[in-house]
C-alpha cells in the first residue's frame, strides 16, 4: 500500500517496525549469488529465438554449435562484464552499509553499523561527519566557540554546496542537550509526509507532552550533508535507506543511451525486416521451385513425410532466418560494449586530463557513451566552480574617487610587483595578497574615508568568525565574496573577530572594539543591497550599507555627484575587466530618527498584512541620503585555460550556455572574460521581464533584431521515423554573432509551455547564452527544453549538488571534482578536476570515441552484410533449399575468430588525425554532431557496398571454377572447394577492406590483420586434418578440401581476382577524396598537394551539401579561394592562427 | 599499475605509449604517389596474366557432347522415362569424331546438367561415418540417411542416403574407330580419379578381420535404386570395391553447382596409338543407358578434354582478368586526368 503519512515514536523500535519502513541499509546491487544466473541471463534474452529455433530438425539448416557457440560467448562475456559491475556495486554497498554511527539504544549510545539503524532511533552526529539518514536535527552542541545563547541554530555544510544551510532544533527539544537519559527518556511522536525527492521541504508535526510544534525544512538534515560548526548533534530517524531524500534522489537514474545506440535501434529493426523480405524473396523461391524442379526431383530426394512445395518453402523460410541471422549479429552488442570500454579506459588514463595539484585523474564513470562525447552540440554549464575556481579574491577597490590595486592582467602581475607586506597587522590571513602599497600607505595615514571603508567591510557582513587559537581566526561565509571582503578588511587592518545576535567585535588598527549590532537589512534579490545599523563604542549610530552600484546609486545624497561620476567610471573599468563589484555607502543616523524608525520598524514586523511590503519601504526609508564611500571589486578568479577552452568549443561549433545561480552583472562579467560574450559580438540581449507578456516580446525583439522578418512560426524538421518525441526545431542561420542573458524571473515565463518555443529559437539563434539566477530545477528544465525540441546531443558540466538535475537530464553528465564535494560527480557520467579538460575530452577523445565507433559499426555491417549475401545468391543456385556457402566451423568462427580482432584493433586504436591536429582545427568536430560518420545513410551505403562485395564474392567464383577441374583432373567444382574458396575470397576481402578503413596501424592491429588470417590458415588446415575426422567423422566432413583446393593455382587466382575487384572502388573513391582535399589528416594534405604544412595556410571548410569537411592549403598570400557549399550556417571561418602543428594555448 | 603508488601523484596514470594513445604507428595514405602507380601496376599485371592465361586456356582441347536423347541413345532415353523398365538394360552407341589430336593427358568426364546435388537435405542424407568403415554406423546408419536409411525389411542400406542412392550409373566403353573399320579400345584408367585424401582417409572399408568384403556387408541392404551391391561394384579390384570404390568416392563429392562434371576415366597412354594423346579419327562410346534425367529435366554429356596446370578450358578467368586489367587502367587514367586538373 502507498505511504501516504509516516507515524513514528521517538525511542519506541517495537512501534516503529510495525509500520515496515525501510530500514537504512542500502541495496544498489542488482544480483545476488543464486539470483545472478536466471537474472542475468533474462536480461540478455535476444537470440533466443534463433537459438530455440535450432532445435526443430526440420529447419535447422546449421548444426547446432554455429549458433550455440558464439552465442555462449556472447552471453558469458555479457555476464562476466554484469558480473564485476555488480560486484564494485556490492562493494560500495558494503562499505556504506557498515559505515559507523552512534546509536541511543537503551539509554546508552552505542556504536552501530549504518544499515542497522532503524527510523525512530536517536543518533548522534558528530562535526564533519556525514549524516547517515534523514533525521530531524535535535538538539545541538553548546560549542565551545560561540555564546551560547547564539546556539538554537547551527549553519550546516550541504554536501558540495558552499552555502552553509543554517538548521535550528525546536527549543523544546533543543532543551534536552547532550543528556543521554533525557534523550533515552524522550518519547515525542512525529507525523510526517511520506518519502518523496524534494530536497527543499517537508512538513510534518512533532507531539511530545502533549503539544504540537511543527516540523519544516528548518529542522531537518538530509542525509548526505556534513554537519559543520557544531561539535554534536542529536537526531531523530526519520527516513532510512531507499526512502531518504538523497536515495529517493539518485536512485531510479535514467538510463541513458547514446544516439548511435538508438539509430542502431532502428537499424536492427530494418535489417529485422530486410531479413524477413530476404527470406521471404527465398521462400517465394523455393516455392516455385518445389514446384517445378523439386516435384521432378522427388525420384532421388523424396520429400521428407509428405511435406508439399507450400510447406516446404515455410520451413525453407525458417532455415533461411537461421541462416541470414548473421546480418543481425549478436555479437554486435558485445563488440559495441568493449569498445566503449576500451575507449573509457584511455579517459581515465589520459595523463593530460590529470590534476596534478588535487591529485585527480580524469574518470570515465559510464562507460556506454562515449561516442556520444564526439556529437555534442549544446554544453550548458555551470559557473561557479566550473569556469571559476570558487576562489574570491579582494583586487581591487575606489576608495573616495581613488582606484587602488594594479592595473595590469593577472598574469603579469604575479611577477612585475611584489605583494604587500602585512606584517605589521598580528591577525591578517597570510594568504592573502594584495599588489598596491598606496592603500596599506592610505590605511596608515589614517585618511578618515579609507578607514570608513574597511570598517564598513568588517561590520556590515553575516559571516560568521571561528577563532581556534588565539589570533587565528577563519571566516565562514554564505558566500565567498563576502569572505573575501571581511578578509580584505582584516589584512588593512580592521579585523572582524566575532559577533553575537546584537554586538560585532572589531579589532581596528590594533585596537579591540565592540559595535553594537542594532539592526541588519539583510540582502535579498530584489533589494540587491545588505544594511547594518551599528552604535559605534564611541556611541556614533551610523548605517552601513553595500550593494549592487545601480541599487546604490539611487540612494546616495546629491552632495557625492561628483563622487558617483569619478566612481561609475571606475566602477566600469572593474566591470570590464571581469570584476564583481559592489558599491559602498554609509550614513549617520539622528538618534530620535532612529528610535522612532525602530518602534515602526518592530510593529511592521509583527504586522499580520503585508509585512514585506511595510519592511521594504522602512528599509527604503533608512536607507536614503547615503554617502558614497567607494566600490570595492573582487575578481571569481577563472579556472586556468578556461577562455581557451571556450574559444575552441565555440570554434567546434558548440553552442555554450552558461546556467548560473549568479545575479545577471556576475554572470556577463564571467561571460565577458571568459570569451562567451565579446565586444565584437553585434548585440548582447538582455532578457529581464518580470511578465509573461514583457519577456515574449523582447524575446520577439531580439529575434527581429538578429533575423529581421523572421518567421512567427517555427520551421519545424521533419519528424523522425519511429520518432516519438516532440518535433524538432530547425536551426536558423543568421549574421552576426550575437549573446542572450535571460535572469531567472523571465526564464521561469519563458519556460512555461506557451513561450518555450520562443525562448528557443532565440537563444539557438545566439553563439552564448547565459542564464542568471536560475534554480536547479530551472536548469534541468534549460536542458529538457533543448533536448526535446532540438535534435541534438547536449552535455551538461557542473560541480554543485544544484548541477546534479542538469547532469542527469543531459545526454552527457560532467562533474568536476573539486574543491566542493561529489554529488556532481557521483551522478555524472565523466568526471575531471578542471574545466580545461572539457575540450580534450571532447575534442580529441569523443572526436576519436565517435570516429571509432561509426568506422566499427559501418565495418561490422560491411562484413556481416557481405557475409550474409553471399548466401542469398548462392539460394539461386541450390533450388533455394538453404543450403549455406561457406562450411559450417567458419561460420561458427568467422565473427569470434577471424574477424573479431581486427576490427576491435581498429576500434581500439584508430586514430584519422592525432590530438594536436584535432586541437588546432576544433571544425574537425562539426561532423560528429551531424551524425555524418554514421547514419541511415551511411549505413544503406554500407548495404550497397556490401552487396557489390557478396556478388563479387560470388559470382567470380562461380564462374571461375564452377566448371574448372584441376590439372590432375580430379574435382574442383564440388561445394566443399567451392565453400573453402569463397570463404578464402570472403576473408580476403573483408581483410583488404579493414586495412582500407584503417588510418593507424599500430604493431598490435598488424598483429591482429596478419594473426587472424594466419589463424584462419591454421584453424582450416587443422579442422580438415585427418585426424580430426577419424575422431569424429561427421563433424568434420571437410576433411582434406583445404589441401586439395588451396594447393591450385586457380584457386588463388580467383582469390586474387575477387580481392581486386572488391577493394578498387573502394581505393579509388577514398583516394578521390583524398585528392580532392576531402580529407582531414595532415600528412594526406602535405603529400597529396605536395606542399609543405609549414608554408602553407590550412583553411577548414565545411560543404553541408556534400557532407564533407575540407581542408585546403593556400599560400599565405594568396586570396582564398571561394568554398563551395553555398554560404549556409555551417560555412566555417578559416582557421586565422599561424600554421604549424603547435598546441593552440 | 602499480597499486602501491603513494604520495602526492599517486593517481597519475602512467605515461606509457599505449596509455596515452601514442603508440607508433604507419599511417597509410592514398595520394597520387603511391595510388596511381599502384593502379597502373596493378593493370600491367591483370593484363600480363590474362594473356598469360587465356593463351594457356587456348592450348586446352574439349569436346562435349550430350547424349541424353540423341540418335541411338533416343530410344533409351525413352525406355527409361518407365520406371518399371529400370531393369532392363539399354546400350547406345555415340559415334564422333577428333579433327585435331588430343595431346597429352585425356581426361574422360561424364557431365550432369540440371541435376542438384548442392540441395541440403539432398547433401545431408549420407552418413560420412559409416562410409569410413565405423561398424556401428554400418548397421545403425545415421537418421539423415532416411528415408535410404533402411529398406523395407529394415536392413540398414550401405552405403545409406540419397547421395549414395542417386550414383550416376551409366556405364561407358570408349573405342577408337581408327583409320579402318577394326574397332580399338581405348584404354582408360579407372583409378586415381578421386582425391588422394578420400581414397585413402574419408572412404574406408569396414574391418576384415579375414572376412570376404561380402560378409563384411552382410546384414545390409544396397540403396534401393542400385542393380548391385556395395562389395560387388568392382569385384575383380579389392582396392577399388565397397567404399572406395573411386566411381562411388568421386559421386560422393557433390558438386556445388546444378551443372557438374565428374571424372569417368583418364586415357592410359602405355600402348600405341595412345602414347600422346587421343590421335585423330572416328571414336564411339558405347553407353549402358541407365541413368534416368527426364525426371528433372537434365541432361547427360561425355566430355574429352586435356588439361594443363591451369585446369580446364575454362576462358572466364583469363577473360575476367583482362577486363579487371582495362577497369584499372580506366581508373587510373580517370584519376590521372582528374589529379591533373
Amino acid at each position: 500500500m502507498l505511504e501516504l503519512e509516516r507515524k513514528l515514536r521517538a525511542n519506541d523500535r517495537e512501534y516503529n517496525l510495525s509500520f515496515k519502513y525501510a530500514t537504512n541499509a542500502i541495496k544498489t546491487s542488482k544480483y545476488n549469488f543464486f539470483t545472478f544466473l536466471p537474472l542475468n541471463l533474462f536480461e540478455q534474452r535476444f537470440s533466443y529465438a534463433c537459438f530455440l529455433h535450432q532445435v526443430i530438425p526440420e529447419i535447422s539448416s546449421l548444426s547446432w554449435f554455429t549458433t550455440v557457440v558464439p552465442l555462449a560467448l556472447v552471453l558469458s562475456v555479457t555476464a562476466a562484464k554484469d558480473a564485476t559491475d555488480d560486484i564494485n556495486r556490492h562493494r560500495s554497498d558494503n562499505q556504506v552499509n557498515n559505515r559507523k554511527v552512534q546509536v541511543l539504544i537503551d539509554g546508552k549510545l552505542r556504536s552501530e553499523k549504518w544499515m542497522d539503524v532503524q527510523v525512530g532511533d536517536i543518533i548522534k552526529l558528530e562535526n564533519n561527519q556525514f549524516v547517515t539518514v534523514s533525521a530531524r536535527s535535535w538538539s545541538r552542541s553548546r560549542s565551545t566557540t560561540h555564546r551560547p545563547h547564539f546556539g538554537q541554530t547551527f549553519p550546516l555544510l550541504l554536501l558540495s554546496e558552499t552555502n552553509l544551510k543554517v538548521r535550528q532544533a525546536l527549543p523544546v527539544t533543543g532543551d534536552l542537550g547532550d543528556d543521554v537519559s533525557k534523550l533515552a527518556g524522550f518519547n515525542g511522536e512525529v507525523l510526517c509526509e511520506a518519502p518523496n525527492n524534494r530536497l527543499d521541504r517537508f512538513a510534518g508535526t512533532l507531539a511530545y507532552a502533549g503539544q504540537k510544534y511543527a516540523l519544516d525544512n528548518e529542522k531537518i538534515l538530509l542525509r548526505g550533508c556534513t554537519l559543520r560548526n557544531t561539535e554534536w548533534c542529536f537526531g531523530l530517524v526519520l527516513f532510512g535507506g531507499p526512502e531518504t531524500k538523497l536515495m529517493q534522489n539518485c536512485g531510479k537514474s535514467a538510463f541513458k543511451r547514446t544516439s548511435v545506440d538508438r539509430l542502431m535501434n532502428v537499424l536492427v529493426l530494418c535489417i529485422f525486416g530486410f531479413l524477413a523480405l530476404m527470406c521471404t524473396i527465398l521462400a517465394i523461391g523455393n516455392y516455385c521451385w518445389e514446384l517445378g524442379e523439386g516435384s521432378a526431383f522427388t525420384l532421388f530426394l523424396p520429400r521428407q513425410n509428405g511435406h508439399d512445395a507450400a510447406f516446404s518453402s515455410f520451413l525453407t523460410f525458417w532455415s533461411y532466418v537461421i541462416i541470414l541471422n548473421t546480418v543481425v549479429p549478436i555479437s554486435l552488442y558485445v563488440s559495441v560494449e568493449f569498445i566503449r570500454l576500451g575507449n573509457s579506459f584511455y579517459i581515465d588514463w589520459d595523463r593530460k586530463m590529470y590534476h596534478s595539484r588535487s591529485d585527480t585523474p580524469a574518470e570515465a564513470r559510464t562507460t556506454t557513451l562515449n561516442e556520444e562525447l564526439g556529437q555534442i552540440k549544446y554544453v550548458f554549464s555551470d559557473k561557479t566552480g566550473t569556469l571559476t575556481q570558487n576562489i574570491m579574491t579582494f583586487n581591487k577597490c575606489s576608495i573616495n574617487g581613488k582606484t587602488y590595486g594594479e592595473e595590469t592582467g593577472p598574469a603579469e602581475r604575479k611577477q612585475h610587483t611584489e605583494t604587500v607586506d602585512f606584517s605589521f597587522n598580528p591577525l591578517a590571513d597570510p594568504r592573502f595578497t594584495f599588489h598596491d602599497h598606496a592603500l596599506v600607505e592610505a590605511v596608515k595615514l589614517e585618511i578618515p574615508e579609507v578607514h570608513a571603508f574597511f570598517r564598513l567591510l568588517a561590520l556590515c557582513h553575516t559571516v560568521m568568525a571561528e577563532e581556534k587559537k588565539e589570533g587565528q581566526l577563519s571566516y565562514q561565509a554564505q558566500s565567498p565574496d563576502e569572505g573575501a571582503l571581511v578578509t580584505a578588511a582584516r589584512n588593512f587592518g580592521f579585523v572582524f573577530r566575532s559577533r553575537t545576535p546584537d554586538s560585532v567585535s572589531v579589532v581596528e588598527m590594533g585596537r579591540q572594539c565592540t559595535y553594537k549590532l542594532l539592526d541588519i537589512l539583510d540582502f535579498n534579490n530584489v533589494r540587491k543591497r545588505m544594511s547594518v545599523i551599528v552604535r559605534s563604542p564611541e556611541g556614533k549610530l551610523s548605517l552601513f550599507c553595500k550593494g549592487a552600484d545601480t541599487i546604490i546609486y539611487e540612494r546616495l545624497h546629491r552632495s557625492c555627484a561628483k563622487l558617483m561620476d569619478v566612481t561609475t567610471e571606475h566602477l566600469n573599468e572593474f566591470a570590464g575587466e571581469g570584476l564583481r563589484t559592489l558599491a559602498l555607502a554609509y550614513k549617520d543616523l539622528d538618534e530620535d530618527f532612529f528610535l522612532g524608525w525602530q518602534r515602526r520598524h518592530h510593529e511592521a514586523s509583527v504586522a499580520p498584512h503585508q509585512r514585506e511590503a511595510k519592511l521594504e519601504q522602512l528599509y527604503e526609508e533608512i536607507e536614503s541620503d547615503l554617502l558614497l564611500l567607494g566600490a570595492t571589486a573582487i575578481e571569481d578568479k577563472l579556472q586556468d585555460g578556461v577562455p581557451q577552452t571556450i574559444e575552441q568549443l565555440s570554434k567546434a561549433d558548440i553552442k555554450i550556455w552558461v546556467l548560473t545561480g549568479d545575479k545577471q552583472e556576475t554572470a556577463e562579467n564571467i561571460g565577458y572574460s571568459c570569451n562567451l560574450l565579446s565586444e565584437e559580438m553585434n548585440d548582447v540581449f538582455v532578457i529581464g521581464g518580470n511578465s509573461p507578456d514583457d519577456v515574449r516580446q523582447e524575446l520577439r525583439n531580439a529575434r527581429g533584431s538578429m533575423k529581421p522578418g523572421a518567421a512567427e512560426d517555427c520551421a519545424f524538421l521533419p519528424a523522425r521515423i519511429l520518432g516519438k518525441s516532440a518535433q524538432a526545431i530547425a536551426d536558423e542561420a543568421v549574421n552576426g554573432d550575437f549573446g542572450l542573458v535571460i535572469n531567472g524571473h523571465s526564464l521561469a515565463h519563458a519556460l512555461d509551455r506557451s513561450m518555450e518555443q520562443d525562448f528557443l529559437r532565440t537563444a539557438c539563434m545566439c553563439k552564448a547564452v547565459i542564464c542568471c539566477r536560475v534554480t536547479p530545477l530551472q536548469k534541468a528544465q534549460v536542458v529538457q527544453l533543448v533536448k526535446t525540441y532540438k535534435r541534438a546531443v547536449t552535455l551538461a558540466i557542473g560541480d554543485g549538488a544544484n548541477d546534479v538535475s542538469m547532469i542527469k537530464v543531459a545526454h552527457i553528465g560532467v562533474g568536476i571534482s573539486g574543491q566542493e564535494g561529489t554529488q556532481a560527480v557521483l551522478s555524472s557520467d565523466y568526471s575531471f578536476a578542471q574545466f580545461r579538460f572539457l575540450q580534450r575530452l571532447l575534442l580529441v577523445h569523443g572526436r576519436w570515441s565517435y570516429l571509432r565507433m561509426c568506422k566499427f559499426l559501418r565495418y561490422f555491417f560491411y562484413k556481416n552484410f557481405t557475409f550474409t549475401f553471399v548466401h542469398f545468391w548462392y539460394a539461386f543456385f541450390c533450388g533455394f533449399s538453404a543450403q549455406t556457402v561457406y562450411d559450417e566451423l567458419f561460420i561458427t568462427l568467422y565473427n569470434l575468430v577471424y574477424t573479431a580482432l581486427p576490427v576491435l584493433g581498429m576500434s581500439l586504436f584508430d586514430q584519422d588525425v592525432n590530438d594536436a591536429w584535432s586541437f588546432q582545427h576544433p571544425q574537425l568536430y562539426v561532423p560528429g554532431q551531424l551524425n555524418l560518420y554514421f547514419s541511415k545513410m551511411a549505413f544503406f551505403k554500407c548495404a550497397l557496398h556490401s552487396c557489390y562485395s557478396s556478388l563479387v564474392l560470388f559470382f567470380i567464383p562461380y564462374a571461375a571454377v564452377g566448371q574448372a577441374a584441376r590439372a590432375d583432373g580430379r574435382d574442383v567444382a564440388d561445394y566443399q572447394s567451392f565453400a573453402v574458396l569463397t570463404q578464402t575470397c570472403l576473408l580476403f576481402a573483408v581483410t583488404l577492406q579493414l586495412g582500407l578503413e584503417m588510418s593507424y596501424w599500430t604493431a598490435v592491429n598488424g598483429l591482429f590483420v596478419v594473426g587472424s588470417l594466419v589463424m584462419y590458415f591454421a584453424v582450416t588446415f587443422t579442422m580438415y586434418s585427418n585426424g580430426l575426422f577419424l575422431v569424429l567423422p561427421s563433424a568434420f566432413p571437410f576433411i582434406g578440401t583445404a589441401r586439395n583446393t588451396l594447393s591450385q593455382p586457380n584457386i588463388w587466382l580467383t582469390i586474387g581476382l575477387t580481392s581486386i575487384l572488391c577493394i578498387l572502388p573502394v581505393v579509388s573513391y577514398r583516394f578521390l577524396l583524398a585528392w580532392m582535399g576531402l580529407s582531414i589528416s595532415p600528412t594526406v594534405l602535405e603529400r597529396g598537394t605536395g606542399r609543405r604544412l609549414s608554408s602553407c595556410v590550412v583553411d577548414v571548410d565545411f560543404l553541408p551539401r556534400r557532407r564533407f569537411i575540407v581542408l585546403r592549403l593556400r599560400e599565405p598570400t594568396t586570396e582564398r579561394a571561394s568554398g563551395g557549399g553555398g554560404g549556409t550556417r555551417s560555412k566555417l571561418k578559416p582557421h586565422e592562427a599561424s600554421p604549424g602543428l603547435g598546441l593552440p594555448g | 599499475m602499480a597499486k602501491a603508488k603513494s604520495g602526492p601523484l599517486a593517481r597519475r596514470p602512467d605515461n606509457s605509449a599505449f596509455k596515452q594513445q601514442r603508440l607508433p604507428a604507419w599511417s597509410p595514405m592514398l595520394t597520387a604517389n603511391t595510388v596511381l602507380p599502384f593502379f597502373y601496376f596493378m593493370a600491367v599485371i591483370c593484363l600480363l596474366l590474362g594473356i598469360w592465361l587465356l593463351l594457356t586456356v587456348q592450348s586446352v582441347q574439349e569436346i562435349r557432347m550430350d547424349y541424353t536423347d540423341s540418335g541411338a541413345c533416343a530410344h533409351c532415353h525413352d525406355l527409361r522415362k518407365n520406371v518399371s523398365n529400370a531393369a532392363l538394360i539399354c546400350t547406345c552407341k555415340l559415334y564422333f569424331h577428333v579433327d585435331r589430336p588430343l595431346k597429352g593427358d585425356v581426361f574422360f568426364y561424364y557431365g550432369l546438367q540440371n541435376f542438384h546435388q548442392n540441395l541440403r537435405r539432398y547433401m545431408d542424407s549420407r552418413d560420412d561415418a559409416q562410409m569410413v568403415g565405423r561398424k556401428t554406423n554400418l548397421k545403425k546408419p545415421s537418421s539423415y540417411c532416411k528415408p535410404f536409411a533402411t529398406n523395407d525389411k529394415g536392413l540398414p542400406i550401405a552405403p545409406c542416403g540419397a547421395v549414395a542412392n542417386s550414383i550416376f550409373n551409366d556405364s561407358f566403353k570408349f573405342q577408337y574407330l581408327g583409320s579402318g573399320s577394326s574397332d580399338e579400345p581405348v584404354p582408360l584408367w579407372r583409378k586415381g580419379i578421386s582425391w588422394y585424401t578420400d581414397k585413402n582417409i574419408k572412404y574406408r572399408n569396414p574391418q576384415m578381420d579375414n572376412l570376404s568384403l561380402a560378409e563384411v556387408f552382410h546384414g545390409t541392404a544396397p540403396p534401393p535404386y542400385w542393380h548391385r551391391p556395395v562389395y560387388e561394384l568392382q569385384t575383380h579390384d579389392a582396392i577399388n570395391n565397397g567404399f572406395i570404390n573411386e566411381d562411388l568416392i568421386v559421386w560422393m563429392r557433390e558438386a556445388a553447382f546444378p551443372n557438374f562434371k565428374k571424372l569417368y576415366g583418364i586415357l592410359q597412354r602405355t600402348n600405341k596409338p595412345f602414347e600422346s594423346g587421343l590421335p585423330k579419327g572416328n571414336y564411339s562410346v558405347e553407353i549402358t543407358y541407365n541413368f534416368p534425367v527426364q525426371y528433372f529435366r537434365g541432361r547427360k554429356q561425355v566430355v574429352l578434354t586435356t588439361l594443363n596446370w591451369f585446369g580446364g578450358p575454362n576462358k572466364f578467368l583469363p577473360i575476367a582478368y583482362l577486363i579487371t586489367s582495362c577497369l584499372v587502367l580506366l581508373a587510373a587514367i580517370g584519376l590521372t586526368v582528374v589529379c591533373k586538373e
